[in-house]
């Protein structure tokens, strides 16, 4: 509640989180771009989405180690990580593409603990960070602050969700990949390959996540277990958005950038993450008693 | 023999069994301890995930609510150990369920996965929140009190109520399973919309049937508190990745919808677990994420589920020939 | 006495008018067919009139009550029910625990909620599914019936619930014709015996001018016709709205 009066007698400080919100909000959207494409094309929400994030937080990591600068992580852990995301359609995915949805759920839970445990053994559970090396730009005398890798994390974020809505609109496989959405048995008869639909899907799913990770690790820090936040987040921006709108996945990830970084403030550090999953409970509940009085549910 | 004889001969030695167990294998109490709690964590499981087809991630919420009720009420009620335990259990139980039945309210008009994410949420929301909470200890945690009797006394003190609370766990969903209870909430499970178009009262039952699973989570939250004596928010209370997973496990493991398969499930998870995750070093975590891929991809019906699919015959799924032949007349 | 009556009940959709200013009446007792060509808005006028959708205009009353705005559990517990075009059943039980499942809910109280199944309920169960002709399948799961089978049990189900009335939809669409007869005479029976009144929505023209003593037609949304079986038959409009020159 202090926090709430500091907030009132020094509105720069607002700006200061506004700001911060929505650069950050769009690292959220980012990632929330990937969940709605699965979810959309596959019908699968993939819990693990968060731990793509965190493994290509660790390609970041690794390569700053190497000597190399971290921003070439981008395309080195989207790269790697579409590989990955192939690689487990493949193993994984294929299996419970076609079954229910609580089926995919537990799988892709039990895949996120999986990667997530795995990181935890092999990279250790210490946290890192990965120093961009870029400044800090300031304002109104040195009250506001921005980070320069926030801007180009914003900058990206609205960049890929551009480049997404021309790959699906104009390219072939963007085509065959939203006609699979629409009807992925009409669209086999129709001569696409679905089952090539759904890898690379998943894989640019896993690639949008990698690239994404490799920003979180140079904004924030990077640690095994930082994935399900992120699933959340991404979670609630697509029940808010819709699935089949990345227009409205970046202004919803926004959003839910600047809810997050007030509510940090006011209510103070500790219960950020519980914000987080609590607000994705009342998000969910509230768009279900709207429908209820339409006499729909959420399906 | 008949059948009824056979399964009270049964029963009958299982209670024996965990009677005498503690003094047969002292070495072990503690985790014997933990089998009979596994077991009430899989069946409560069962009643919403198996039975109503409501997939829920976050019950551990309700174990790790009656834990912390129990535990404030051992630590600042000024009774002595034994009173102040034994209202703290009861005071577990019943804020578990006023938790359900709040929550119930708007969570459980949440359909399939949407209610899957939604109660995952409602976990991991519980332990982040007491875990950046002074009042009740954030992240540092509480102490439960000094049990007052003898050195290893508390591990025998402990496994009793453990056994019972299984015992009448697996007896009063036996008894809820085999009336109209199971008939409307495994109506729900197979097409809601239909049992609401033929007057269930869907809501009710959907909200009874998780304050029961509630019921004896928040019973079993002070057992494990006070056997563990150290309660961590994220670790012990509210522990999503660990107990929170191995409940919709065991009972996924065990077949789930059924009332026998929860049971095997945790058995069998748990002896395994006590055996071999030594062995793992630090792996164990690793091998859950990959047991749960495994038995949800290639075992979805688990083993009650698996001997049913074999053997139908014997869980009374036939034509009944001789109607069959007098209707071909 | 009238048993339900719509007045002037409206349903859009976006900008398409599924069902505009539908009136209609089905007296207590008897079978009314409801007709006309897909997409003509009768399976639309049964949801709306069990609740599944919130009409915009209009009035509903079932013996009297307005149910318009009520919902789909409170409307069946009334004594109205309706069976789906898309049978539904309960897949993963058998035959006589779908029948049990159905019996029904009309007052609530705890004691039942948590009680046994009476035997008398087993054996009613039992009796109706003789009746339909399922009594050697009643202990198979309701999901490895064959479609027409399923059928037929989601109309025991109903009868299970002892309803006031019926809101049959295509209840002969997916059954083999040489059963189709039996059907039928079991709607009659049913209609005669045990006194529930129906309203169907059929297809099949032979099926719905035999069973039904008044028929309404509907056609693009609106109410085209209404009459006897034989001012339908001869009507100029039915005729043109099932040859398609409307």
């Amino acid at each position: 509640m202090d926090n709430l009066l500091i907030l009132f007698n020094a509105p720069i400080l607002s700006v200061q989180l506004l700001i911060d919100g929505l650069l950050v909000g769009a690292v959220f959207a980012l990632v929330a771009y990937g969940m709605a494409l699965v979810w959309g094309v596959m019908n699968i929400i993939n819990i693990a989405q968060g731990e793509f994030v965190m493994l290509g937080g660790y390609v970041a990591y690794y390569l700053y180690r190497a000597g190399i600068h971290p921003l070439f992580a981008i395309p080195v852990a989207a790269v790697l990580l579409f590989i990955l995301g192939w690689a487990l359609y493949r193993s994984v995915i294929y299996r419970v593409v076609d079954r229910d949805l609580f089926t995919s759920i537990l799988a892709t839970f039990g895949l996120g603990i999986l990667l997530q445990q795995l990181a935890n053994q092999l990279f250790g559970a210490d946290v890192h960070i990965v120093p961009s090396g870029l400044h800090t730009w300031t304002l109104f005398g040195g009250m506001v602050t921005i980070a320069q890798i926030k801007v180009i994390a914003c900058v990206f974020a609205l960049l890929i969700g551009i480049a997404l809505i021309w790959f699906l609109k104009r390219s072939r496989m963007g085509q065959a990949i939203r006609a699979t959405a629409q009807n992925a048995r009409a669209a086999r008869i129709m001569g696409v390959d679905t089952t090539q639909v759904y890898a690379t899907t998943f894989g640019l799913n896993a690639a949008i996540c990698g690239a994404a990770g490799a920003l979180v690790a140079m904004i924030w820090i990077i640690q095994p277990y930082l994935g399900l936040p992120f699933t959340a987040r991404s979670f609630m921006i697509v029940v808010v958005a819709g699935v089949g709108n990345i227009g409205a996945v970046f202004l919803a990830g926004l959003g839910l950038g600047v809810a997050e970084e007030f509510a940090g403030f006011t209510l103070g550090a500790q219960f950020q993450t519980a914000f987080v999953f609590a607000l994705l409970v009342v998000i969910l509940v509230w768009r279900r008693i709207r429908l209820a009085r339409q006499r729909r549910y959420l399906s | 023999m008949n059948r009824t004889a056979l399964r009270f001969a049964l029963y009958l030695s299982i209670i024996a069994l965990g009677i005498a167990a503690p003094f047969i294998v002292p070495g072990i109490r503690t985790q014997l301890s933990f089998l009979w709690i596994m077991i009430v964590f899989a069946l409560t499981w069962d009643i919403l995930g198996g039975q109503m087809g409501y997939n829920s991630f976050g019950n551990v919420l309700f174990f790790g609510v009656g834990m912390y009720a129990c535990v404030l009420i051992q630590q600042h009620s000024g009774l002595s150990y034994f009173p102040a335990l034994f209202v703290g259990i009861a005071a577990g139980g019943l804020v578990a369920v006023a938790f359900a039945a709040l929550l119930g309210w708007g969570i459980l008009g949440l359909r399939g996965h949407y209610f899957a994410i939604g109660t995952l949420g409602l976990g991991i929301a519980a332990a982040e929140f007491a875990s950046g909470w002074d009042l009740i200890g954030a992240g540092s945690g509480l102490v439960t009190p000094l049990y007052p009797g003898a050195v290893g006394g508390r591990e025998t003190f402990f496994y009793f109520p453990c056994f019972i609370l299984a015992i009448v766990t697996f007896l009063s969903l036996r008894r809820l399973y085999r009336g109209r209870f199971r008939l409307a909430i495994n109506a729900i499970r197979d097409d809601e919309d239909k049992a609401e178009a033929m007057g269930l009262h869907t809501t009710l039952y959907k909200t009874v049937a998780w304050c029961i699973a509630a019921f004896f989570l928040g019973l079993a939250g002070p057992l494990v508190g006070n056997l563990i004596g150290f309660i961590d928010p994220r670790d012990v209370a509210f522990a999503s990745s660990s107990y929170g997973v191995w409940m919709l496990l065991m009972a996924i493991l065990g077949g789930k919808g059924t009332l026998w398969g929860p049971v095997i499930g945790a058995v069998v998870f748990h002896i395994t677990q006590e055996l071999f995750w030594t062995y793992l070093l630090g792996w164990q975590r690793v091998a859950l994420g990959l047991l749960v891929m495994l038995i949800v991809i290639f075992f979805p019906t688990g083993i009650v589920g698996w001997v049913r699919e074999r053997w139908p015959e014997r869980f009374g799924q036939r034509v009944d020939e001789q109607a069959q032949r007098t209707a071909d007349q | 006495m009238i048993m339900l009556e719509t007045q002037n009940v409206r349903k859009t959709f976006g900008g398409i008018i599924a069902n505009h200013d539908i009136s209609l009446q089905v007296d207590e007792g008897s079978i009314v067919g409801l007709i006309g060509p897909n997409g003509s808005g009768k399976t639309t006028l049964f949801n709306s009139i069990v609740g599944q959708y919130p009409i915009d205009r209009g009035s509903i009353r079932f013996r009297g009550n307005e149910i318009s705005r009520m919902r789909v559990p409170t409307i069946a517990r009334l004594g109205l029910l309706r069976t789906f075009q898309q049978t539904r059943i309960y897949g993963g039980m058998t035959c006589v625990e779908n029948m049990q499942a159905s019996v029904q809910q009309s007052q609530h109280s705890w004691r039942r909620m948590l009680s046994d199944v009476r035997p008398e309920h087993t054996e009613k169960a039992e009796n109706l599914l003789q009746f339909v002709g399922l009594y050697s399948k009643r202990h198979l799961f309701a999901g490895d019936l064959s479609f027409g089978q399923q059928k037929l049990l989601e109309f025991a189900m109903a009868l299970m619930s002892e309803p006031k009335m019926l809101l049959l939809d295509e209840p002969t669409a997916g059954i083999n014709p040489t059963l189709i007869n039996g059907l039928v005479d079991r709607l009659q029976r049913v209609n005669a015996e045990m006194g529930i009144t129906l309203l169907v929505i059929e297809h099949n023209m032979n099926v719905i001018m035999n069973l039904a003593q008044r028929l309404y037609c509907l056609a693009h949304g609106e109410l085209l016709a209404s009459g006897t079986p034989e001012q339908i038959r001869n009507n100029q409009n039915v005729i043109d709205a099932y040859l398609g020159a409307h």
